[in-house]
This record gives C-alpha cells, sequence and structure tokens, in this order.
C-alpha cells in the first residue's frame, strides 16, 4: 500500500520542530508500524538525508519503550503498543500524522524521541519494597488472597510507556501513578512503606510538572496493557488515609 | 479532594432548590409560603434569615474553594502540555467530561444573572421594575418565564448544570476514592447520569409550563 507520513521532525531539544510529509510506496500490510519507518529510514539513507530518530527495544510489546502519537492516539488505533501495531490497521492512500508524546515532563530529545525520566524519578520515589537481599524467600511464605493478587497483577502490567500522559488532555501521569499505588498497595509486602509511598510519589509527579487528575478517562482508553481507571480511585483513596495518618 | 467536596455539597443544595421549585405548581400562596418560610426557619433560636444567611455563607465558601480548585487544574493543564498536538482524538470520554471547564464558567456567569434576577436586585424582565416592585416571588417567577428568551436561558443554563453533574458526580466518587472496582464505577456513573437527568429536567418544569401556560398568576 502506498502512505502519505505527516511526521514530527525536530533536530534537538533546544530547536523547534515542524511536520514534514514523506511518500511511501509498497508498504505491506504484515509489517509493523516501526518496520514500515524501518523501510522509511532505509530510503532516508539511501537519498544521503538523515534518518528519524524514534525509541524501540524489544518489539514484541512488553518493555514500553516505543510510543507514538498516530493521527492523534497514543499508539495508534489498536490496544497495543506501537511495535504490536501493524499496516494492516490502515488503508491504501491513508495520510498518518506521527508526533512524539507531547508533555513538558516529557521534553523531546529528537524526532520522536522523548526523555521520560520523570516517570523514573516518580518510581525512586517509592516504587519498590525495601527488603534484605539473600536467598529467596519461599513462594508460600506470604500468603497473598486470590483477589489480591489478580488486582496487583493487573496493575503490575503497567509497562511506564508514557501513552496515559500522551493520552490526557491535562498532560497527568496518574494512571501510571495509580497503577503502581495499586500493585505494590493490594500485596503484603507493600504495606510498611504504603503512606509515605503515595505522598513521595505524587510529590514528585507534582513536582515534574505533570498536570492534575480529572477523570477524563482517555488514559486508560490508550493504555495499551489496558490498566483499569480504579487504580485512580486506588491512589486517591491511599492518599486520604496517608494524610489521615499525618504523613 | 476540595473539589470533590465541595461539588457534593452543591448536589445537596441543587436539590433541595429544585424541591423548592416544584412549590411552584401548588400555585401562589404554596410557592410564597415555602419562600417565607426559609426566612423563619429555626426561629426564635436563629434571628429572621439567619438560617438563610448560614446557608448562603456555606455556598459562598463553597464556591470559592469550587472554582478556587478549578483555576488551579486549567492552569496545571496548561502548563504540563505547552506544545500542543497537530492531530488529536477523544477515544473515550464524554463530551460532559471534556466541558467541565466551559460549562462550568457558563453555570458561573448564569448564577451571577440568577441571583440579579430573583434575590439581590429582583428585576423583572416583563415589567422593567426592579426591587420590592418587581412582585412577590411567585408573580416574579411567573412575570420572568413569560419572557420566552429567559426561558431559553435558564434552559441552556440548566443543560450546562446537567452535563457539569454528568462528570461531575462519577468524577467526585473516583477522586474521593469509592470507585475501587468495575462495578462501583459503573455505578458511579450511572448515578451521576441519572441525577444529572432529575436535575436538569426537574428544574426545566417549572420555566416551560410558565411558558406554556399550565402556571399562571
Amino acid at each position: 500500500m502506498k502512505l502519505t507520513l505527516n511526521i514530527w521532525r525536530q533536530a534537538d531539544s533546544a530547536s523547534p520542530g515542524k511536520i514534514h510529509n514523506y511518500e511511501l510506496d509498497e508498504v505491506s500490510e504484515d509489517m509493523s508500524f516501526l518496520e514500515m519507518l524501518d523501510v522509511l529510514n532505509e530510503e532516508l539513507n539511501a537519498k544521503g538525508e538523515e534518518p528519524i530518530a524514534f525509541d524501540s527495544d524489544c518489539r514484541e510489546g512488553i518493555c514500553g519503550m516505543c510510543g507514538l502519537m498516530i493521527n492523534g492516539e497514543a499508539h495508534g488505533p489498536e490496544v497495543t503498543t506501537t511495535c504490536q501495531l501493524h499496516m494492516r490497521s490502515f488503508k491504501d492512500g491513508d495520510s498518518i500524522t506521527v508526533e512524539p508524546w507531547r508533555a513538558d515532563a516529557f521534553p523531546v530529545v529528537k524526532d520522536l524521541v522523548v526523555d521520560r525520566g520523570a516517570l523514573d524519578r516518580i518510581i525512586a520515589q517509592g516504587g519498590y519494597i525495601s527488603v534484605n537481599t539473600g536467598a529467596a524467600p519461599d513462594a508460600h511464605a506470604t500468603p497473598v488472597p486470590k483477589d489480591k493478587a489478580d488486582r496487583a497483577f493487573e496493575a503490575a502490567a503497567c509497562i511506564g510507556c508514557g501513552a496515559c500522559v500522551a493520552a490526557c488532555p491535562n498532560g497527568s501521569a496518574s494512571l501510571f501513578l495509580g497503577a503502581k499505588i495499586t500493585h505494590l498497595g493490594e500485596l503484603p509486602q507493600g504495606q510498611a512503606e504504603r503512606d509515605s509511598r503515595v505522598v513521595n510519589m505524587v510529590g514528585q509527579h507534582d513536582h515534574e510538572g505533570f498536570g492534575g487528575c480529572t477523570n477524563i478517562g482517555e488514559c486508560t482508553a490508550a493504555c495499551p496493557k489496558e490498566i483499569p481507571l480504579d487504580v485512580i480511585s486506588r491512589l486517591n483513596w491511599d492518599l486520604h488515609a496517608a494524610l489521615r495518618h499525618g504523613k | 479532594m476540595l473539589m470533590a467536596v465541595s461539588g457534593v455539597l452543591f448536589i445537596g443544595f441543587v436539590l433541595a432548590h429544585m424541591y423548592g421549585n416544584l412549590k411552584a405548581f401548588g400555585g401562589h400562596d404554596s410557592f410564597n409560603e415555602y419562600a417565607y418560610h426559609l426566612r423563619v426557619i429555626g426561629e426564635p433560636l436563629l434571628p429572621h434569615e439567619g438560617f438563610l444567611w448560614l446557608f448562603r455563607i456555606g455556598l459562598l465558601a463553597a464556591i470559592i474553594v469550587h472554582v478556587g480548585c478549578a483555576v488551579a487544574l486549567w492552569r496545571r493543564a496548561g502548563k504540563a502540555r505547552t506544545v500542543k498536538y497537530v492531530v488529536t482524538k477523544n477515544k473515550a470520554s464524554s463530551v460532559s467530561s471534556r466541558t467541565m471547564r466551559w460549562g462550568g464558567l457558563t453555570i458561573l456567569v448564569f448564577i451571577i444573572w440568577h441571583l440579579l434576577n430573583f434575590t439581590i436586585v429582583k428585576v423583572n424582565p416583563n415589567t422593567g421594575d426592579t426591587g420590592s416592585a418587581a412582585g412577590d416571588p411567585y408573580n416574579l417567577l411567573v412575570d420572568t418565564f413569560d419572557v420566552w428568551w429567559m426561558t431559553v436561558i435558564y434552559l441552556v443554563a440548566l443543560v450546562a448544570l446537567g452535563m457539569h453533574l454528568h462528570h461531575g458526580i462519577w468524577s467526585s466518587a473516583q477522586t474521593l476514592g469509592l470507585t475501587n472496582n468495575d462495578r462501583a464505577r459503573r455505578n458511579a456513573k450511572a448515578i451521576g447520569a441519572i441525577l444529572a437527568i432529575v436535575v436538569a429536567g426537574g428544574f426545566s418544569l417549572v420555566p416551560i409550563f410558565v411558558l406554556a401556560g399550565v402556571i399562571t398568576k
């Protein structure tokens, strides 16, 4: 198939960017979106032009590295990551606009690559449990009720790709935050640091310049891992509890 | 959270306000009796209009908090994404959720007119009279909604209020941490939709029935 691609080009974080138009022919519907960009880059290389920079790593939808805004949808029209989006989701003759995640907390590094270090800094404020290393404890040493284990697992599916921030009209990372708070807060191992975790992580989130949540729900629709909106309710509940406890 | 709590107070208020309005179907005396009752409630423990003023101060405080939170959120959202997308698409959000800010502003402007119309100045758009000459509460109500464009203004404001409640009720439940699973979320959204229709519909009855000539002086 033949496509018109309108792609954001930006030399570095300091210089302004703009949309460039490219025509690409003989795109197979079996290509992934990233493979299609690889083909475009080969053409650009052959012509001596600068290839388009974009992030990717595992290309099997589990690492959270890739992420593009495709026609105004984070990761494009399917519920999956950009690397697992295939060109059969598009039609011959389509015009596709590709932009980087837009959030001031995610500065553009180059073209379609953004720096998501803000999410790492939020994790560093409490998105973990403190344990002494050593021999792994027996798997059945700490019983976890099935419903809590399921909910923690569902939230733990978050790969930190940043699609929720990209899709949020407020530029909030609340779905990401909620996923981490729910994941650790539902498990016995997460209880000791539950109050300080939510207070510190929310503090870092606001400090990074993410927006405030207004429960619009675009994040959960964009999430490639289908994290449900109720993790944000859990986040709010835990935050209020921590404030009641004087944290 | 302050946004959610102040919003929940408004839900209680509009329901009580709607109950009072529907007294108009009881006729001139029933409506005016209710209005008078609001002024003498709690006497002699409270001074004349004492309860009313406590209520007004409470509402004023709630509106300042609610608007203050809205301004803070709006500014944060503006700063969180200074470079806009070339193409945007709404996948899942309701129109109500995306119009909370402009819809809320519409309601605020309406509330100012509404208070001028019925409380502070008492403007009778039919006769042009103001103050006590505008008529007693019931007559002022009938005169106001006999003017078709006044009824239209009120109905537009009620649509804005209904939409604001549609998203606001579920959103406040979420902010208060009450929607921790699928079912609670669906229930909160359903309550939001039902209350939005009940409130906007209930308030609309009086202006429509006045304009239709069912409620008359």
